[in-house]
């Protein structure tokens, strides 16, 4: 490696920084074309989305979990630098992590595509490396395409970050065009780390990975003094102290280092085996004569959004607990324990960070364990005071009390919508039903607003996104983040077959919006669920209170003709069959249900799509 | 109920001249069937399956049930048919007051033929009128006019036939009320003593569930057809023809035996292609089409394409299974009392019937009688 080496790099000519930018708008692909500029990676291992380690990253176009790269670059003064990039995770659900990644920086890449400007979830990244002071590196991407308008988009950049339409780079990631005139911005206009060598070690962890092979990969940034490859080093959360077996930088493989100094980015293996042990957002100091103070901004991982995972098939229930607990070891914000439901048997109750958290979560243990998943409607957290003042709080509508409660207190995001003009009316109207309260409105450009709202967080899980989409022909971006809690008039639906509630199917609802549920699910449940042999009514209700009710009519035809030419071979095994079906049936009370109705009644509201 | 002595045949001849619409029978038209199998000389086959039976069996058994069923039997003619009832005759003899059916479309009979028939032993003829509404004839794409039916069974009669069948079928797209009530009426106005009714199964393959799947026909609707069922069983028994079973209706003394001997699990050989047989716990079932059939029984080769042996639990099973859909029930000591006090307490199952020790229907109960048997028989092997 030419250059300065790992472990002894002058800060001075090191620069730190992320790439901010929304899915698709060609981040992969601007990071793959600065592993070839630098040459770290020659056209020949060249792969598309190096980066990208998980099948479900290349494949979605998202970044998950982030990474930091080290690139040498020799630029247009003859100096030889130390880029560091590190990738930042895209998406809302995942703020706490982008936050941890914006502080290991100096500056960001704010990437934008041309044909299409910013996104919510872009600007709000962009305000939260403002608020940390980086140096914003502005570039619109795609170029190249026709559908192209730079000059629009700059003009909407500029009055964003208040800087001059000119300086905004323009870049086509895909053919290369521009690329190395970013990077010599960022050598220009990133300032180089500062920090005491001299004095305690503190890195910060701005990532955690956990590897079959090597244990647990943690992604550090050292801020003061060094860490040594000898070295035992704490985590000043818990004061946990460990054994380095590893100190080294990727580049974009690993490359072992007898240290990391101030100002370097790298990764350290001590042996431990669950991310837990190595939290993004902890310092890291050295076992002897380390600091006392921590870096700050260390948050335990808090989940917002619960749902009830199940196996479809109730004898998988050991792979979903060992896949689970697999999974735990690399996502240090999963949480999940056992959980029974008289529908759906035995499965668990999984917090997660948001939407996109539960679905990738989901994911996951369906394509790495093999296993089919039902999950229930997903549900917040809701804080509840009874009349004598004492509190508790309930994740799970089994868990909501029947009768009236003091108060009910639900979580509220403050929610930004970026959107064409023409689409205000629509999304104006969907925030209102949603329970929204306007915040506020903005024209990004002539043609472009920005709304921002506080809505429920009830809301939003549900199939707010969906909703948002398909009303702005996909045109709308969202971005929210949580905004404290308000006391809202909640109760509890109950769906009652034949009297019987079944525990899947309650939801806790907006009071004004009980009988709307009430009669979506009734509906469907209508259809999904085979006529029996008597009436079958299908009840909505708030505690013992009937809201809506629905009625499958009792079957009166379940016979079949003559047996032709005497095949009473076929007439048998039809009955067999029948009888195998009826084993498949979930008995609830003396109804019948096919397994595959409460899977259809769940499925339109639990997976909505990001 | 199992009787050793009583033996039926069943005769399958596998040809029609057109292919109706909602038809899946093991029956072939002649472009179907090409020259490879020759209808005017099919009766040989057939008699020569029958002599093949009556060696494996042994002539000590004779045949109290005879029933001709297609496809279109008529199409053999009166000559080929009564050469295979010789044949039965010589190789298995028929007990004395034997039932002899043959299935008759009504456009292909004429007087004389059935003057033929009766003289060649027949005693009971079957004919398939399926309605007297001409626009449900059409959608099933009978060929036969709507009177046609009742003017062959009023000539099956003259010709000496004390017992003649019409088979209905119910529930057909653009059927209505009056249509059903029409074709009931006008069956019974041909001094018929038996009637079988089936409600219209869509059958996958056929011609009428492609165009239910293309939306040009509504799909018949089963509380529809429970009314139907209702209005039919109304009217036969107010005529004096109370249902014997599920599907039919008839005057005391008018049941069919062979169609009993199904249901009472007796047993009987299948002759012809496709047909199946029954023979003393043993069911096997011949080959379906017509050509390696026939060059099975040419070659002197048992034409049977697969066989079972029924256990214990089989035969149990097919009891309840075929025992239930007769007016006389079955015996409350084969099933599970429990079981049968729930159905009691649904309205399906008799409450009487139960006092004199058996499982009979109700009316609700006959049209739920596929859920009864499952009922019956839930957690059984």
């Amino acid at each position: 490696m030419p250059g300065p080496q790992p472990g002894s790099t002058d800060p001075s000519v090191i620069r730190n920084f992320c790439i901010i930018a929304h899915i698709d708008h060609g981040k992969s692909t601007l990071a793959d074309r600065m592993l070839q500029v630098t040459g770290v990676v020659d056209d020949r291992s060249m792969r598309a989305q190096y980066l990208d380690r998980m099948d479900i990253e290349r494949e979605r176009g998202i970044t998950i979990k982030s990474q930091a790269v080290r690139l040498p670059y020799l630029a247009d003064d003859g100096e030889h630098y130390v880029l560091n990039m590190i990738d930042t995770p895209g998406h809302v659900d995942f703020t706490y992590e982008v936050s941890r990644s914006l502080a290991a920086c100096e500056g960001a890449v704010l990437l934008v595509d041309a044909a299409q400007g910013i996104e919510a979830q872009t600007l709000a990244n962009l305000y939260l490396a403002l608020e940390n002071d980086l140096t914003i590196v502005p570039v619109l991407n795609k170029i190249d395409l026709p559908a192209a308008q730079p000059e629009k988009y700059a003009a909407e950049l500029s009055r964003i970050i208040g800087c001059d339409p000119a300086d905004i780079l323009l870049t086509s990631a895909k053919t290369g065009l521009g690329v190395r005139a970013v990077l010599e911005r960022v050598v220009a206009t990133i300032p180089a780390p500062t920090g005491n060598a001299d004095g305690p070690a503190r890195a910060m962890i701005f990532d955690s990975v956990y590897d079959t092979y090597r244990g647990v990969v943690t992604y550090v940034r050292v801020v003061d003094g060094r860490i040594g490859s000898r070295e035992k080093i704490a985590m000043m959360s818990t004061g946990a102290v460990h054994e380095l077996i590893e100190v080294g930088v990727i580049s974009p493989e690993p490359v072992l280092s007898k240290g990391l100094g101030v100002g370097e980015v790298g990764y350290l293996i001590t042996g431990v085996k669950d991310v837990r042990q190595s939290r993004v957002g902890d310092t890291i100091t050295t076992a002897l004569r380390g600091a006392n103070e921590s870096l700050g901004g260390y948050r335990d991982p808090k989940p917002m959004v619960y749902s009830g995972l199940y196996p479809i098939d109730g004898s998988d229930y050991p792979e979903l607990r060992d896949a689970l607990d697999k999974l735990k070891l690399n996502d240090a914000a999963l949480i999940y324990e056992p959980e029974t439901s008289l529908a759906l048997g035995f499965g668990f109750r999984c917090g997660f960070l948001g939407l996109l958290h539960m679905e990738i979560v989901r994911e996951r243990l369906e394509r790495e364990a093999d296993l089919d998943l039902i999950s229930t409607a997903p549900s917040v957290i809701y804080r509840l005071i009874r009349d004598d003042g004492t509190e508790y709080v309930v994740t799970n509508p089994s868990e909501f009390p029947d009768q009236k409660i003091a108060h009910i207190y639900e979580p509220i995001v403050k929610a930004t919508v970026i959107l064409p003009s023409e689409f205000v009316g629509t999304v104006m109207e969907l925030c209102q039903q949603r329970r929204g309260v306007m915040l506020g409105m903005d024209y990004l450009s002539e043609d472009r607003v920005e709304l921002r709202y506080t809505l429920p967080m009830a809301e939003i899980v549900f199939d707010f996104f969906d909703a948002l989409k398909s009303k702005t022909k996909g045109y709308a971006s969202l971005d929210y983040e949580l905004s404290g809690e308000q006391d809202a008039d909640l109760v509890k639906v109950d769906i009652l077959l034949q009297g019987e509630a079944v525990d899947a199917f309650s939801s806790i609802v907006h009071r004004d919006k009980a009988m709307a549920y009430g009669t979506m699910m009734t509906g469907k449940l209508k259809d999904l669920i085979p006529r029996q042999q008597f009436e079958v009514p299908i009840q909505a209700a708030i505690g013992s209170r009937v809201i809506t009710r629905e009625t499958i009519r009792a079957i009166r035809k379940d016979v079949l003709a003559k047996c032709y030419g005497g095949d009473i071979s076929r007439k048998r095994k039809l009955l067999e069959k029948q009888k195998e079906g009826k084993k498949r049936m979930k008995m609830v009370g003396r109804v019948e249900v096919p397994q595959e109705a409460f899977i259809a009644a769940l499925s339109t509201s639990d997976s909505p799509k990001k | 109920m199992h009787d050793r002595n009583t033996l039926s045949l069943y005769v399958h001849v596998p040809f029609c001249t057109s292919r109706c619409g909602y038809c899946d029978f093991n029956t072939y038209t002649a472009t179907e069937l090409g020259s490879d199998v020759r209808r005017d000389s099919f009766h040989e086959v057939l008699a020569k399956e029958v002599r093949f039976a009556a060696e494996q069996l042994g002539r000590d058994r004779k045949v109290s049930t005879v029933f001709v069923g297609g496809g279109t039997p008529t199409l053999l003619g009166s000559t080929g048919l009564n050469y295979v009832l010789a044949e039965i005759k010589k190789s298995f003899g028929l007990v004395e007051g034997a039932e002899v059916t043959t299935e008759a479309n009504p456009d292909s009979v004429t007087p004389q033929m059935l003057a033929e028939l009766r003289a060649g032993g027949f005693t009971r003829m079957s004919f398939g009128m399926q309605s007297s509404a001409p626009k449900v004839l059409q959608i099933l794409e009978r060929t036969h006019t709507p009177g046609a039916s009742v003017q062959a069974a009023r000539w099956a009669r003259d010709a000496g036939f004390e017992h003649v069948n019409l088979d209905l079928i119910y529930g057909t797209p653009g059927e209505s009320d009056d249509d059903l009530i029409g074709s009931v009426e006008a069956a019974l106005s041909a001094g018929i003593d038996h009637l079988s009714a089936y409600s219209l199964i869509v059958e996958d393959g056929t011609a009428l569930s492609r165009r239910i799947a293309r939306g040009e026909l509504p799909m018949p609707d089963d509380d529809v057809c429970a009314d139907r069922y209702e209005l039919i069983d109304d009217r036969m028994q107010a005529a004096g023809l109370p249902w014997y079973e599920v599907s039919n209706w008839a005057v005391p003394g008018g049941e069919c035996q062979h169609n009993l001997a199904y249901w009472r699990s007796q047993d009987w050989w299948g002759i012809g292609p496709g047909a199946h047989s029954h023979v003393n716990g043993n069911r096997w079932w011949n080959v379906k089409h017509p050509v390696p059939y026939t060059e099975k029984v040419l070659a002197y080769a048992p034409p049977s394409a697969g066989s079972e042996v029924l256990t214990t639990d089989d035969l149990r099973l097919e009891e309840v299974m075929l025992g239930v859909r007769l007016a006389e029930g079955i015996s409350l000591a084969v099933v599970d009392r429990a079981k049968v006090e729930d159905l009691v307490a649904g309205g399906l199952v008799d409450p009487a019937s139960v006092s004199n020790g058996r499982v009979q229907l109700t009316r609700a109960g006959r049209l739920l009688a596929d859920a009864v048997i499952r009922d019956l028989l839930a957690n059984q092997a």
